[in-house]
């Protein structure tokens, strides 16, 4: 057993959602208790999106478990093939499922569907979410490419001249961090270089689209977690190199083109300098100067974590003091680049590790995902968020990729942002007792914030609680009185309509020529007013 | 509505109580650890440690995770492949993490062990574990444990499983002494208006099922009247009743009508005249339906479905349907009990199609075939059915908001009317 406050990734059925999530003609029927349909709303809520994923469950609950749930697995198989018309059936297990052995997918299998039905292994005691769309996203392309895999020895058709050199994206996702727009800026980083995108999977591809992928000359894994396996199996299977550096920063940016470059056999000289990226100069003129040697702490997945190291030290000046990532599978990576810069790897998938290390190295900027903002919280840090898993904020509605020229504008301002600007941080040094602006207050240029350990207004350091617009109107209302169980009362309404509420009631007190405000009053001015 | 619907609950008595049509198929609903998501704001001491798999932590955490918490008082024990192939001894892992959560919140007053879908499948005996820890923190911690698995449990019974929990540890109330207990997680502020009203009506001791504080446990005994404020509370109600507590039957404190009846059971049971209740409520009744006249216009008429989620669809219908004007095409929920339910049944419509159970793509086929104006339903269905073009209330938030009682009457109804007046406003 483990301790577990968060988790950084979840089961490896979730990764399989994913995967069929990010597709159309796919569907997945997921052997699972009564609740575990919870992960639709990952879909529906955090990302939101206007459909239900392509999902169908079991749904046993305890009184099927003595009879036949082999049986209830048959007739939700039938139910979802007749129902969604699939092009290709998926069947797995969650992690009770598992312990009941119903083998879904053999059963599924001898139903006679007239489509391809492939089962999924996943162990869900042992793996996680991103091994789940990684071995699900392989046994896809495998299952449905195996037929076509030339033989041995034989070399693909080198590409006709007067076409330009085409390429796989593969490995965005549902859920994926910001996938949706990296897709774009990477499609268009592409085209500046002459490259054209063939297929995008498993974002927004059909099965048919995935038989169409060996007729590019090469495939770009931008998400390692997700699709190097299928690269791998696609550079033994049909010779297709992969292209292998993520563009995440602008040095990334330079020697992802670089690559693309070697293995299409194009001059990209003319396209690498940056002119599309404000990034640099931001991070050289001279307000950016207190950035240099701030201290940072880098936990996220492995692709991420790595990206945003070489960044930190290259292209914001920064000093990383700690690197760390949750995703086993790919540590190596992660261990290397620590090397580089001469820190001591993390690599866990236990949050209280990360907490604790994090509490070691007091950071002056934690780089992480939605884990680390509790940690930064708990510590007072400034944070921001670099690598799923993330909520519904880093699913934002604008344009928002992390690679390419324009993704490293978005990570300038989105890591500088949380930092106490330069001038505050100036101030607050030299005086240390102002009662507005002190250390243990969030940057100004945040806001105020609930729960931010500042002192009330006008100095008074009673009342710690934030009451923003209260206290202004108080002067106003001087000839009404709160009777102190009202003022309680008031107390109960949260705070970000409470100061609504003040002054509403104070204002039906004195259209009604009510002297004193009494729990009643309030309610009437609520009715009144209606809210 | 007629101005006081209140007075002659009698007109609406039919003979025949509503159809219930039974379904079963695939359920789109939470399973009973979404309970802890507002359990832990509740009981402020409470610490809830759910035994079970990767899976629970990541429910818990995708539905209360985007709140940034300095200090959770949830996590999950999470078990892994040693644990299931009997390498490691369950029991002694339960200790150690215990521990563990102990040695970092050493002002917990009561731990709970959460039971799980694979916590039950291998047969874990939480019970016997709280019973073997609670001597070993015995004077320090309290540790209790309950299933909130999704084999047992549908959402909010994750609450009943946890309140049927405490109530063995609730002190004797002493013979002849009578009490008040009120089941059922209210917000403070509604718990202090019902405390103010109970103590206007002369009505009293009261107190409140889950407590603010696990210090501050509540008597229970032969001379206790249990009043449910939340329907879905049937085993930890009858767990009462076999402490010698007896049940009141009354309809859920829901607008203007269920509240009047919800006290209506405690006056009567406590001998306080109809002329009292009338004088104490009057103010607030008059209060709350100028309230639910602001947004009675947006809601008269309008065709409003239920999707099994939570148990309070019935009441919830009720009060739509008779104070708000709104027409009820169809109330699924995920289980009816009927004896808890039997005055909200007598107040609803004898012909409403009323639903236990679901089976999913069915339920939806009717929806899309009655397109009501209003669907009440989850989160993994709202935003796929508005993009449908079928405007919804997503149900969870009706367990997070103060709805209940008079004087938050219009808010439940502004709950409703909300949707409705925003696919109004939307020119985009």
């Amino acid at each position: 057993m483990q301790l577990t406050l968060w988790s950084y990734e979840g089961p490896p059925h979730i990764g399989a959602m994913r995967i069929v999530a990010s597709m159309e003609g796919v569907h997945l029927v997921l052997h699972a208790p009564q609740g575990d349909t919870y992960a639709d709303l990952l879909f529906t809520m955090i990302e939101r999106r206007g459909t239900r994923p392509p999902v169908s469950y079991t749904t046993f609950q305890a009184r099927e478990l003595g009879s036949d749930t082999a049986e209830l697995v048959k007739t939700s198989v039938a139910d979802a093939f007749e129902r969604f018309k699939p092009h290709v059936l998926l069947v797995g297990e969650a992690c009770t499922a598992e312990l009941i052995q119903d083998q879904p997918g053999a059963l599924a299998r001898g139903m006679g569907l007239p489509v391809p039905v492939l089962s999924l292994e996943l162990p869900a005691y042992a793996r996680k979410e991103c091994w789940g769309a990684n071995e699900t996203f392989y046994q896809l392309v495998r299952g449905l490419l195996k037929p076509r895999v030339p033989e041995a020895g034989r070399h693909p058709e080198p590409r006709p001249a007067d076409r330009r050199p085409r390429a796989n994206l593969l490995g965005p996702t549902a859920l994926g961090f910001r996938c949706r727009d990296d897709v774009e800026e990477v499609t268009r980083l592409l085209a500046s270089v002459g490259v054209d995108v063939h297929v995008v999977a498993p974002l927004g591809a059909t099965p048919e689209d995935l038989l169409r992928i060996p007729e590019a000359d090469f495939n770009v894994c931008l998400y390692p977690e997700t699709a190097d396996q299928t690269c791998l199996w696609l550079e033994r299977m049909f010779g297709q190199p992969t292209v292998k550096t993520v563009p995440i920063g602008i040095g990334a940016t330079r020697d992802f083109l670089d690559e693309v470059g070697r293995i299409a056999g194009i001059d990209v000289t003319d396209a690498k300098s940056p002119i599309s990226s404000r990034m640099p100069w931001y991070s050289r003129s001279v307000d950016s100067t207190y950035l240099t040697g701030k201290r940072v702490f880098i936990f996220a997945d492995a692709t991420h974590a790595v990206a945003a190291a070489r960044m930190c030290a290259e292209e914001l000046g920064f000093t990383v003091v700690g690197i760390g990532t949750y995703a086993r599978e790919f540590a190596r990576d992660v261990r290397e680049c620590a090397k580089r810069y001469g820190v001591e790897p993390l690599i866990t998938d236990d949050y209280l590790e990360v907490e604790k290390r994090a509490a070691e190295l007091q950071p002056e900027l934690m780089l992480g995902t939605q884990m680390e903002r509790h940690i930064a919280k708990r510590l007072g840090i400034p944070c921001a968020v670099i690598s799923a898993p993330v909520h519904v904020q880093d699913f934002p509605a604008r344009y928002a990729p992390q690679m390419g020229f324009e993704g490293a504008n978005v990570i300038f301002d989105t890591w500088v942002h949380p930092l106490m600007m330069g001038l505050e941080e100036h101030l607050i040094t030299m005086f240390r007792e102002d009662f507005e602006f002190h250390d243990a207050a969030t940057a100004s240029h945040l806001g105020s914030r609930v729960g931010a350990s500042r002192p009330a207004e006008a100095g008074s350091e009673s009342q710690a609680a934030a009451e923003p617009a209260d206290s202004p109107m108080q002067a106003d209302a001087s000839t009404v009185i709160w009777a102190a169980e009202a003022e309680q009362e008031l107390k109960k309404i949260p705070f970000f309509v409470r100061g609504k509420a003040r002054r509403n009631t104070e204002r039906f007190a004195a259209e009604q020529g009510i002297q004193t405000i009494t729990v009643e009053t309030l309610y009437d001015a609520k009715a009144h007013f209606g809210r | 509505m007629s101005p006081s619907p209140i007075r002659d609950r009698a007109s609406a008595v039919g003979d025949a109580l509503p159809v219930v049509t039974r379904e079963r198929g695939q359920r789109q609903v939470f399973c009973g650890l979404a309970g802890i998501v507002w359990l832990h704001r509740k009981i402020q001491d409470a610490f809830f440690l759910v035994v079970g798999s990767r899976t629970c932590a990541h429910l818990l955490q995708s539905a209360a995770g985007v709140m940034i918490f300095a200090e959770p008082r949830f996590a999950t024990a999470i078990l892994h492949e040693r644990d299931l192939a009997g390498l490691a001894d369950c029991n002694a892992e339960l200790d150690r993490v215990v521990a563990e959560v102990l040695e970092r919140r050493p002002d917990i007053g009561t731990l709970f062990l959460v039971g799980s879908c694979p916590s039950e499948v291998i047969k874990l005996d939480l019970a016997k574990a709280a019973e073997r820890l609670s001597g070993v923190y015995r004077g320090r911690v309290r540790i209790l444990d309950y299933s909130a698995s999704g084999l047992e449990t549908t959402f909010t019974q994750g609450e009943d499983a946890c309140l049927k929990a405490l109530v063995p540890e609730l002190p004797q109330l002493p013979s002849g002494e009578r009490s008040l207990l009120v089941l059922g997680t209210l917000p403070d502020v509604v718990e202090d208006q019902f405390a103010r009203l109970f103590a206007e009506l002369g009505i009293g001791p009261v107190h409140f099922l889950p407590p603010r504080r696990t210090t501050e446990f509540p008597p229970l005994g032969s001379g206790t009247k249990v009043l449910l404020a939340q329907p879905f509370l049937g085993e930890t109600a009858r767990a009462c009743e076999a402490r010698g507590a007896s049940l009141l039957t009354a309809p859920y404190p829901f607008g203007v009508e269920g509240t009047l009846g919800w006290l209506r059971a405690a006056t009567e049971a406590w001998g306080v005249s109809d002329e009292v209740l009338d004088a104490v409520t009057a103010p607030a009744i008059a209060r709350a339906q100028r309230g639910l006249a602001h947004h009675r216009a947006s809601l008269e008429g309008k065709r409003i479905s239920f999707l099994p989620d939570s148990q309070l669809e019935i009441p919830l219908a009720r009060f739509l349907q008779r104070e708000c004007g709104m027409e009820l095409v169809e109330v699924g929920t995920p289980f009816l009990d009927r004896q808890l339910m039997v005055e909200e049944m007598r107040l609803l419509p004898e012909d409403v199609r009323l639903t236990e159970g679901q089976d999913l793509e069915r339920q939806l086929d009717r929806l899309r075939a009655d397109r009501p104006d209003l669907t009440v339903c989850g989160l993994g269905l709202a935003n796929p059915l508005e993009a449908e073009g079928l405007r919804t209330k997503w149900s969870i938030e009706l367990v997070f908001t103060p709805v209940h009682g008079f004087d938050q009457a219009a808010d439940l109804a502004e709950l409703f009317a909300r949707p409705l007046r925003r696919a109004a406003l939307l020119r985009v």
